[in-house]
């Protein structure tokens, strides 16, 4: 099919140009109709392709000049369709990283990928949510006899926060892709253990799948089940229920009824408290703000390591911002965003994790928790 | 008299949302779309017995032109005590975006057009798409959600719009386009996501109006 471009000049040419359209039936693109064809003003029409030679002879034929706007639409609306499937075929048998995927799918992704890379991934449970379903953490570790500091990663504590999960995969994806032929890689291998958490608010993350695209918390009843879900990342045991939360069940920043009063808490709780000796880096997930956010939430006084944790959050920022020039701003959530109390961040410090960020990944607000997915490859490799 | 604030931090943050806001409303059309890149700078006074006023310089760029940025110098008045009147702002706008006649003229022409008023809900969808066609209308409700961000915000908000949950467009026997808009707000400092109810009239040279909004009740 052709779209052509016709400035017709004469009245009898204008007619010509609407018998030609109603007698071919051809598709008006300007003006909507035959009716509007006037002289001297721009004529778009679209020509099916076996009419096309006719078409071009008859307007010939009559001393219409034309020009092609469009050789070939076909070939436009698939330029312009979004690439069905990424041209990334990867490390387990594939899977589509440019993608979002619901619970199922990212369970089934966790037992393959530990399949098909076992020489170096285990897959561990860690608890069980509200409604009774498995935490999963996928242990990335190259053997070794030396002890290893351990790197935690969890992602999706937030349920709307769907580019969360998306980079905890992603993430993964890339360590066990590039793990033999990326030296930077092959060095934190060699020296650190990565435990990554997928989905911490499982429970959650289905709702916004199923229900409320923009649904916050846990999925645990309140008030006799007239109110559903605490806010897990104010739900730990630092300096729990002093500011930033609300006490009502209905409000998104509910802290429960009291620290760790909720399964999936007590599931990270009781497991980093355990290795909490060997934890050199707590890091944790979120969207929407471009942000790297150090401790804490609940004071704007710094933590003992602040010029540490800041210089490291800032080389992180440069190097993200090098990538596709993505801003994100670098400081304590006190100052940067607002009061909070009880987050896993704040709580993983206090207890002697000395790196201890979160991420607010993109955007900025144009798009907030819907971010497209097209958006996943590039938010990823550049917080890579 | 004017405190200097570090941009980064969320009291500037917050003026700044509200500013932008305030400009979509002003400026906000089917065929252009404004965005914070950057705030440059931010300075705070404390006028006495009035209220909380920010000077802000900000860098703006067209959603659909990223290239083009245009820079805007803001003053964002919060008043004292009023629970009840929106915060005033005054901007000026430095540069030209490009122009958006034809495009808006032609969408227009595309809406009177219609037999059967357009209907269309959950502008993006869930992972975040938007069709090409609904684009204008997504803009025209980042112009709506702008009215209501500039009328509802404090120092202690900062709203974002997170989804058009619902329009419907409404004919109308004079020459303004009437969309009907259910938008849900993303506050960040509750976290909450409200739904409002907002009707948009616009124009190709008359611009964008709310005449009416309301917040919905709980529990959408």
């Amino acid at each position: 099919d052709q779209v052509l471009h016709i400035v017709p000049e004469t009245i009898q040419q204008v007619q010509h140009l609407q018998l030609l359209c109603s007698t071919f039936m051809l598709d008006l693109w300007k003006p909507r109709l035959p009716e509007d064809i006037r002289a001297g003003e721009d004529l778009h029409i679209r020509v099916p392709a076996p009419l096309v030679q006719e078409v071009k002879d008859s307007l010939a034929q009559h001393m219409i000049s034309y020009r092609v706007l469009i050789p070939d639409v076909q070939k436009l609306v698939d330029q312009s369709m979004p690439r069905e499937k990424s041209s990334h075929r990867e490390v387990s048998g594939g899977y589509i990283y440019t993608e979002y995927h619901p619970m199922e799918e990212i369970y089934q992704w966790m037992t393959q990928i530990q399949k098909n890379n076992s020489e170096l991934v285990t897959q561990h449970i860690l608890g069980k949510t509200f409604e009774n379903r498995t935490m999963y953490y996928l242990q990335i570790s190259q053997p070794s006899n030396k002890t290893k500091k351990i790197i935690w990663m969890d992602c999706g504590i937030h349920a709307r926060e769907w580019i969360s999960p998306a980079f905890c995969q992603w993430f993964v994806k890339e360590i066990l892709q590039n793990y033999k032929t990326d030296p930077k890689i092959s060095r934190f291998l060699q020296n650190l253990d990565f435990y990554v958490l997928p989905v911490l608010n499982i429970d959650g993350y289905i709702y916004s799948w199923e229900k409320d695209r923009l649904w916050r918390k846990s999925r645990s009843p309140y008030e006799n089940g007239t109110c559903y879900g605490t806010d897990l990342n104010r739900n730990f045991n630092s300096s729990w229920g002093s500011v930033g939360v609300s006490f009502n069940c209905s409000s998104d920043v509910f802290c429960g009824s009291g620290p760790e009063s909720e399964p999936e808490t007590r599931a990270v709780a009781q497991f980093i408290k355990n290795k909490k000796s060997d934890i050199l880096c707590y890091l944790t997930i979120h969207s929407y703000g471009q942000l790297i956010l150090t401790p804490y939430g609940s004071t704007t006084k710094p933590p003992s390591n602040n010029e540490e944790l800041m210089q490291v959050a800032k080389e992180a920022a440069a190097a993200l911002k090098g990538k596709y020039g993505t801003s994100y701003r670098v400081g304590s959530t006190a100052l940067i965003l607002y009061s909070n109390s009880g987050s896993s961040r704040d709580w993983a410090h206090t207890i002697g994790i000395p790196l201890s960020y979160t991420f607010e990944l993109r955007d900025t607000g144009t798009h907030g928790f819907v971010l497209p997915a097209d958006q996943i490859q590039p938010t990823c490799e550049e917080t890579m | 008299r004017a405190m200097e604030l570090p941009p980064g931090h969320f009291p500037a943050a917050r003026a700044a949302a509200l500013a932008v806001g305030y400009l979509r409303y002003l400026r906000g059309g089917p065929s252009s779309g404004l965005q914070l890149r950057e705030l440059r700078r931010a300075r705070l006074q404390d006028i006495d017995d009035v209220g909380h006023k920010y000077y802000l310089e900000l860098e703006l760029e067209d959603v659909l032109d990223k290239d083009r940025t245009v820079s805007c110098t803001a003053e964002v008045l919060y008043q004292l005590g009023s629970k009840s009147s929106a915060p005033d702002v005054q901007l000026t706008v430095q540069g030209e975006l490009r122009s958006t006649e034809e495009a808006d003229q032609e969408f227009y022409n595309r809406i009177r057009s219609l037999e059967k008023e357009l209907v269309a809900e959950n502008i993006p969808d869930s992972h975040g798409n938007v069709p090409p066609e609904l684009e204008p209308i997504h803009l025209l409700a980042w112009a709506a959600s702008g009215y209501v961000i500039w009328q509802n915000s404090t120092e202690n908000t900062k709203f974002h719009l997170a989804q058009v949950k619902h329009v419907k467009q409404v004919k109308r026997n004079d020459e303004d386009l009437q969309f009907d808009f259910v938008v849900l707000l993303h506050e960040m400092v509750s976290q909450e996501v409200l739904p409002w109810e907002v009707t948009l009239l616009w124009h190709p040279q008359r611009g964008a109006r709310v005449p009416q909004s309301r917040a919905m009740g709980a529990g959408s």
